[in-house]
């Protein structure tokens, strides 16, 4: 199969220190297919996650980072040469779980770690990816965002933004909840409407305004974000699903506002909803909450409570589809990130960590055509059958933690 | 539960500002393991802060007597009032030779995650000040970040009946910085260019 001129992103080597089962490991790879084949718990995963973890700022397989740093080290580094267009970047990632990463360009520190996003765009898929479609409505939206992030790194600002926003604001929530916020309704009242006059308990209130605002604002522009994001990656999404499972029904998406009792779909954009008209809707949908915020002290309102819905024909894929339709989904998820991503600035790298033993001989025949023309293809598995001869390349051997080419 | 004294010392480094139980028990273990010439050091740096420095009883910055420096100067300009989160803040923008007015320093920014809420700043001292009408411009120079902004909002909607012009720097400063990560140039481009805060 011909590869498609050079016109992506391809990583041309992996270093980590104290990374997972590393002590120290440095690799050069080329474009073109790489597997990492090896028994169970040899470290091969470890690898590719590490390239995930450099181009998103997080890992697919653990919610914290203190996993990421090996036993007994105080930090890890991953560190990579990225090409692009003959441009060669060098990224470096210091681990600090705790505090703050550090991130260092050329050689150069960049002032927060999220400037160095962007440089390395990847799509990984790995059997953790049926929680997509079975998971919790974050998954989800950890999908989404970490998409945002890949087309427009400025995103990851809009998000770390309202991540503190909701903090400051759920703290604020917590305080009035502790002091009666829901069941003295009589005093509470009474501060309500004295607003800025009165001193104290008001003083709370006239702050919770302040937090409301800057909530709005950041939350309404994330949500733009995303629905314009799920408006491009429906169509892709479809036709990935399509492709993989041609007897099954058609495989759509619909973007959930918690603002708007998810009547805020992604019929919308195309509508021409504004981002004042999502910022309007949230104010009016946490004016609606306000009583229920102050007695159970959390923000109930916001991109942070919206879901990403799947839907096989006329239901709901979670609790639904069956365990074959929920992979087949969460694969034309993938699929279509990687369209979307190619669609608006060259192939991203492709990472499939122990995927093909999952799939029957169908769904491995059409993934493996889409993938194979990709710039690079980063493989695991257990053993080398499970690898495609379509995708036969370079070769790794991974035993023990130590990484030999073999290929 | 710690035994007595240990538990006590967690309870009042519990009590430090960002400080939060975790961080206050590895603090105490910390002064547990540390050398006791270590540990008095820093006890007696802590009591001779309190016994040396003052804070000027007009607009809270650092002083050396009742009244810092800048508060006792009459060449400066008693109708423009600079507030600033923090002492450190003052220095900075004294650098840029932009400002002539005078300051208030709230002691940091409001912050529900730290516990901080309007009622822990100076911002009561800042409107006793306010009172006489002599002040005509009042510039909030809180930190370019999200709880800069938030106390800057909350202090404009608070004045607001007053009348008084109400400014904020410009933008161009480092966003999500502390102001005195600033440099001079930025920082007094940011003092030239304040515009209306309009709430
Ligand atoms: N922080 C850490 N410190 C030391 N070792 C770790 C750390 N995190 C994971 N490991 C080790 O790494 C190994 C797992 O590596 P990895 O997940 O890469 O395996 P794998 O080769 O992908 O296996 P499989 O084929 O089962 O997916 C485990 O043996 C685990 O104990
Ligand atoms: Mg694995
Ligand atoms: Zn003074």
């Amino acid at each position: 199969m011909g590869r498609a001129s050079l016109t992506g992103v391809h990583v041309a080597s992996l270093s980590l220190t104290d990374y997972r089962s590393y002590a120290g490991v440095d690799l050069m790879l080329e474009p073109g297919p790489t597997a990492f084949v090896g028994p169970n718990g040899q470290g091969k995963t470890n690898l590719v996650e590490a390239l995930g973890y450099l181009a998103t700022h997080s890992s697919h397989r653990v919610a914290t980072d203190a996993p990421l740093v090996r036993h007994g080290a105080q930090r890890a580094v991953i560190r990579s040469v990225v090409v692009k267009d003959d441009r060669r970047a060098l990224i470096e990632l210091e681990i600090n779980p705790g505090r703050a990463n550090r991130a260092r360009v050329n050689r150069s520190p960049v002032p927060r770690p999220r400037d160095a996003l962007g440089l390395l765009r990847t799509v990984l898929f790995a059997p953790e990816d049926l929680a997509l479609v079975k998971g919790d409505p974050s998954e989800r939206r950890r999908f989404v965002d970490e998409l945002l992030v890949a087309r427009a790194p400025r995103l990851a600002g809009v998000r770390a933004d309202y991540d503190r926003v909701l903090k400051q604001r759920n703290a604020l929530l917590r305080t009035i909840a502790a002091s009666g916020g829901g069941r003295r309704r009589g005093a509470r009242r009474q501060d309500e409407e004295a607003g800025f006059a009165a001193a104290g308990a008001g003083d709370v209130l006239a702050t919770l305004e302040i937090w409301d605002a800057h909530l709005v604002r950041h939350g309404a522009e994330l949500t733009a974000a995303r629905l314009e994001l799920v408006d491009a990656l429906r169509p892709m999404a479809a036709k990935a699903y399509a492709t993989l499972a041609p007897s099954s029904g058609l495989a759509d998406l619909d973007y959930r506002c918690s603002a708007d009792e998810g009547k805020l779909s992604t019929d919308i954009p195309q509508l021409g909803i504004t981002r004042e008209d999502i910022a309007e809707r949230l104010r009016a949908a946490l004016a609606e909450v306000r009583r229920t915020e102050l007695a159970r002290g959390v923000t109930l309102i916001g991109p942070h409570r919206d879901d990403l819905q799947l839907r096989l024909g006329e239901l709901p894929a979670r609790g639904y589809a069956s365990h074959g339709e929920s992979w087949s989904f969460a694969l034309a998820l993938r699929l279509a990130a990687y369209d979307l991503l190619r669609s608006d600035g060259g192939d991203p790298v492709l990472i499939l960590d122990d995927v093909f033993a999952e799939l029957d001989d169908q769904r491995r025949r059409r993934l493996t055509e889409i993938v194979a023309p990709a710039e690079q293809v980063l493989i695991t598995a257990a053993v080398a059958g499970d690898v495609p001869p379509e995708l036969a390349g370079a070769r790794f051997d991974v035993t023990e933690g130590t990484v030999t080419r073999v290929r | 539960m710690y035994e007595g004294v240990v538990q006590n010392l967690i309870d009042e480094l519990g009590l430090l500002p960002g400080v939060g139980p975790k961080s206050a028990q590895r603090i105490a273990f910390h002064v547990l393991a540390a050398d006791p010439a270590d540990v008095k050091r820093l006890a007696h740096a802590l009591l001779e802060v309190k016994e040396k420095v003052r804070f000027c009883r007009i607009c809270g910055n650092v002083a050396a007597e009742d009244e810092c420096r800048i508060c006792r100067d009459p060449r400066r300009d008693p109708q423009v009032i600079c507030v600033v989160e923090e002492s450190k803040d003052v220095v900075a923008i004294e650098k840029t030779r932009e400002f002539r007015g005078r300051y208030h320093v709230l002691g940091g920014a409001i912050s529900p995650i730290d516990g901080i809420g309007p009622d822990d700043l100076k911002i009561r001292e800042l409107m006793a000040r306010l009172a006489d009408g002599q002040v005509t411009e009042l510039i909030l120079a809180t930190d370019p970040n999200l709880e800069g902004e938030a106390t800057a909002t909350y202090l404009a909607r608070l004045v607001k009946p007053m009348g008084l012009k109400v400014t904020r720097l410009a933008s161009g400063l480092p966003v999500g910085g502390d102001l005195e990560y600033a440099d001079e140039v930025t920082l007094g481009r940011a003092f030239e260019g304040r515009r209306l805060l309009d709430v």
